[in-house]
């Protein structure tokens, strides 16, 4: 297929020192990842730990201010604008919303990036589409409208959508979340198989623990714009650390505090009437 | 593909109906239709006074529009105003005895200038200048004329 | 303490500033993509209906009914001068010069404007934009180019039926109800409106504010703040500004145009 970057088990994806923040906000701060080609790469953490911004930060929608990306041996954040845009269309992204062309049906959705990227006759464009929407078993709802789908359906478009291109790479930005156990389940069972029939790089990015687990090779747990924890899923169960015990199973109370950091609470009280 | 062809269909009617207005205000609202278009000649003709005449103010002869006012200038030697008419020249053969005069169409309408043809052999053509020529009529010159008239009867 | 208000003020200053750089930087990038148009004139034609077809009904009626009222109130003051017979000249110097362009711009604003905000702004919210770039596609090619285009075509179409259906508003309140004569109101129309200095400064006027219309349109929908309350307020300042920014350059132009 392509001679850059088959050189054996070289990570496809290296991030090397990143840094990110938004205003005064720091949201990564010296991250390290490698994302091995094959493999589905889960990348998990609380929310609000900036997993979609890494994402497009992988994808070049936004810029660090520190450390590289480094994207099958392209710097993405040193590319012309044209080689960035040649680069994305070997990576696909599925988005939490699905991000459906809502005035597009989906046949056309998932026929958009063929058409603006290719000049295949229409035929076969038909036969592609046909066969990513058989692939997420949406065949039957090519003719619907966005506005017509489920949540989950509307995820599964999004995903043929991002495979039409047949590419090196999938980013996966919150796939399971606010699904059905039905659901989940299908796109639990769609991105391993996609991953392994298509030989696709995924990268996962959840806070479903259980579900993420089920399906990645390797996994890095993010807090605090740090890896905290890295491993296979076996290695990060057996953790010692007890933050990575506390999010994999879900505890309410650890290192990670109930309470948002605030006054201590009588002094709270103790204001009385006073306005705050 | 019967709804894109409806679009299409649609977007075709409304930009022939927003030509078709641009064409309108073009020949039915402005003036594009009876202007004067393609070759003209000029002529001169030099009033005593013009009255309201404007740049662009219709040139006619039997009622029919020839030309327009091309332009107006002060002679400061003659103390005369000296108007220049472009004339279509597809009306090319007035007489050069033709004489101009200044009217006014209704009560409060435009002035114009209208063209008598003379007797004339010869024809007039370009820059030649109208010899016999009647001024705009001025209102307030009017009234005077006839009070004056009017006091002069009562005398005698 | 004393600081505070002046430190909003630079603030509010600033962010001003910022936006007035990032729209004209946003204009320039759309301009870049209207050429590749040409290779892809179906993206404008579907924009054409939204913007050209769809804002066409309320360009009639009111055009119509403006030029109903025009007849009317022209007719009421010049028949004092006995000079009823210049009404086909009031109704049509006014609708050709001014309220042809100025309220077309308006209704369009009203109508395609907030439309195209809505549209782009929620596209953003829903990640379609972002989803787009990550396709490899640019959205300013993709989706801003061609609804500019669009805009900036109607808009001068739009004025021009709109005076047109104005004229004959005029026409059937003053000849068909008031009596005015038939002939006299084209006449007269006809002698006093001058194709260059009437109807083709109308029409630059009209593609003027389609220009501005637009260009406030999509820019505020692309740079909406991604949430149902930051579509709803860039759907209001694109009514706002393009209703300012109209009227204030139909002073300019018109002072440029008719001053002398």
């Amino acid at each position: 297929m392509r001679e850059t970057g088959r050189n054996g088990q070289q990570a496809v994806v290296q991030v090397r020192g990143l840094g990110f923040s938004r205003g005064e906000r720091m949201i990564f701060d010296g991250v390290d990842l490698d994302i091995e080609r094959g493999k589905v790469t889960a990348i998990m953490g609380p929310s609000g730990t900036g997993k979609t911004t890494l994402l497009k930060l992988i994808g070049g929608q936004l810029r660090p201010t520190a450390g590289t990306i480094v994207v099958d041996g392209e710097n993405v954040h040193e590319l012309a604008t044209r080689d960035l845009y040649r680069l994305r269309q070997r990576m696909g992204m599925m988005f939490q919303s699905g991000a459906l062309l809502t005035d597009l049906d989906v046949y056309a959705n998932v026929a958009f990036p063929i058409r603006e990227h290719t000049d295949l006759p229409e035929t076969l464009v038909r036969d592609l589409v046909l066969m990513k929407l058989q692939a997420v078993g949406l065949r039957g709802a090519a003719g619907l409208m966005p506005a017509e789908l489920s949540g989950g359906m509307a995820r599964r478009v999004a995903m043929a959508r991002a495979i039409a291109l047949d590419p090196m790479m999938v980013l996966y930005d919150e796939p399971f979340t606010g699904q059905d156990p039905i659901s989940m389940g299908i796109l639990v069972k769609l991105i391993r198989e996609l991953n392994d029939a298509l030989g696709l790089t995924s990268i996962v990015v959840s806070h479903d623990v259980q579900e993420t687990a089920a399906i990645a090779d390797y996994a890095y747990l993010l807090s605090d714009g740090k890896v905290v924890d890295q491993g296979t899923p076996e290695m990060l169960w057996k953790s010692a650390s007890d933050w990575s015990q506390q999010f994999l199973n879900g505890e309410p109370d650890g290192p990670v505090a109930f309470h948002y950091p605030a006054r201590h609470f009588r002094d709270d009280l103790m204001q009385g009437g006073q306005s705050r | 593909m019967g709804h894109s062809r409806l679009i299409e269909i649609g977007v075709g009617l409304f930009v022939a109906a927003g030509m078709a207005a641009l064409f309108m205000l073009a020949m039915q609202v402005s003036n594009l239709s009876n202007s004067i278009s393609g070759d003209t000649y000029a002529i001169t003709a030099a009033f005593e006074n013009i009255g309201g005449l404007k740049v662009r103010s219709p040139v006619t002869v039997s009622g029919v529009r020839v030309g327009r006012v091309d332009a107006i200038d002060y002679d400061s030697r003659a103390y005369e105003a000296v108007v220049t008419l472009s004339i279509d020249s597809r009306y090319n053969s007035f007489p050069e005895d033709t004489s101009a005069s200044i009217f006014t169409s209704g009560l409060l309408g435009e002035q114009y200038i209208a063209l008598e043809p003379g007797g004339s052999e010869t024809n007039l053509a370009e820059g030649d200048r109208l010899q016999l020529t009647q001024s705009a009529l001025v209102i307030e010159q009017l009234v005077g004329q006839f009070l004056y008239n009017q006091a002069g009867k009562q005398q005698e | 303490m004393i600081l505070d208000p002046l430190q909003q003020l630079g603030r509010k200053g600033l962010a001003y500033f910022g936006r007035l750089g990032r729209g004209h930087l946003f204009l320039m990038q759309t301009l870049a993509a209207v050429p590749g148009l040409v290779l892809r004139p179906g993206l404008v034609i579907r924009q054409l209906y939204s913007v050209g077809v769809l804002t066409l009904l309320i360009i009639l009626v009111s055009g119509l009914f403006v030029g109903m009222v025009l007849g009317l109130q022209g007719y009421n003051t010049l028949v004092d001068f006995g000079a009823e017979e210049s009404l086909g000249v009031v109704v049509a110097l006014s609708l050709v010069r001014e309220l042809g362009p100025v309220v077309a711009a308006l209704l369009f604003a009203g109508r395609a404007g907030s439309a195209l905000t809505a549209e782009i702004g929620l596209m953003k919210a829903t990640e379609q934009l972002s989803g787009m770039e990550m396709m490899a596609v640019d959205p300013i090619r993709r989706v801003v180019a061609p609804r500019f285009v669009a805009g900036f075509i109607s808009m001068p179409l739009l004025a021009a039926i709109f005076s047109i259906v104005g004229v004959y508003g005029g026409y059937f309140v003053g000849v068909g109800l008031l009596g005015v004569d038939d002939g006299a109101f084209w006449s007269q129309m006809q002698a006093k409106v001058d194709l260059n200095d009437d109807v083709y400064n109308g029409v630059i006027k009209s593609f003027v504010f389609g220009f501005v219309a637009v260009w406030i349109a999509v820019f505020e929908g692309y740079d909406t703040v991604p949430t149902s309350e930051g579509v709803s307020r860039a759907t209001t300042r694109t009514v706002v500004h393009t209703a300012l920014a109209v009227l204030g350059l139909d002073f300019v132009l018109t002072a440029l145009m008719f001053g002398d």
